[in-house]
């Protein structure tokens, strides 16, 4: 890694690992929603071919996939909020690392009960 | 404040031999472009928060979740001028959001003149696709495509 004199020139901790989990969450959802675009576009091929695609999504490996798509989309949405208050908030470049764990916990209330309901789902069904 | 104080400090003590300067900082008929679009990354983002959670909820953890969703789900929700209306905002919102993230990804990585522009051919190109195929699949979808349907709406 880069050095300067006084350290890594990349500076590491929640500042730039949210920099960095930011930009490879919205690289996959750009990517997903491409894929998830082309899958819904099978409704005007015959609805054969689209409940086909969908039973794949009802597979339990796809099932896990998914989970981590959302979990995706919740840290994306709430990093991004993150990211609005440090840009228009004027202590928020001040709070931005107890704003990137109040991300975290915000991740952990969302995703939790997500993920009990969504794999109950796909496991038991 | 008088007049005669109307120099004009942000210009500072070189800014004749500024004016003379190889590097030009000015943009070239950019106009605010980048402005614009650092300010649409942040309006579309809440207003993306609020369509993409409202989409989550209601198809992965209202009834039976995904094991729910099939044709049948479709034709019921895009009976309603209400889901085409929020899917097509949520699609354009989506596609451009993550149109102009990715573009600042190239930005950033690419040292090739010719790579940059090769993918932001493929960009554009995909964004168009996603865009144009994803609002007409909304608006002309046909719940009856297959004639042999068994959906109520299809009954005659």
């Amino acid at each position: 890694m880069a050095q300067a004199a006084n350290g890594t020139l990349y500076r590491g901790r929640e500042g730039m690992w949210s920099w960095v989990a930011h930009r490879i969450s919205g690289l996959l959802l750009f990517l997903f929603l491409f894929a998830h675009v082309l899958d819904t576009a099978l409704v005007r091929v015959s609805p054969d071919a689209y409940n086909q695609v969908m039973e794949a999504y009802k597979n339990p490996v796809v099932g896990i996939g998914e989970a981590g798509l959302v979990a995706a989309v919740i840290f994306h949405a709430l990093n991004g909020l993150r990211i609005i208050a440090v840009d228009f908030w004027a202590k928020g470049p001040k709070y931005q690392r107890q704003l990137f764990w109040a991300v975290a916990i915000g991740f952990v209330v969302l995703f939790a009960p997500f993920a009990i309901r969504h794999l109950t789902i796909v496991f038991t069904h | 404040m008088s007049a005669t104080t109307e120099t004009n400090y942000h210009a500072g003590p070189d800014a004749v031999s500024a004016k003379k300067s190889r590097y030009r900082r000015v943009s070239k008929g950019r106009g605010n472009f980048e402005l614009w679009s650092w300010v649409f990354m942040r309006a579309s983002g809440i207003l993306l928060l609020v369509l993409i959670f409202g989409h989550l909820f209601v198809n992965l953890m209202l009834g039976e979740g995904i094991h729910g969703i099939d044709f049948a789900f479709v034709a019921g929700k895009w009976s309603s001028p209400f889901w085409q209306t929020w899917d097509m905002l949520m699609l354009w919102l989506a596609e451009l959001h993550g149109f102009n993230g990715v573009r600042t990804i190239i930005n950033d990585y690419t040292e090739k003149d010719r790579t940059r522009w090769i993918l932001k051919g493929l960009l554009v190109a995909s964004a168009l696709l996603v865009m144009v195929l994803g609002t007409l699949v909304i608006f002309t979808f046909d719940p009856c495509l297959d004639p042999s349907s068994t959906l109520s709406v299809c009954a005659r």
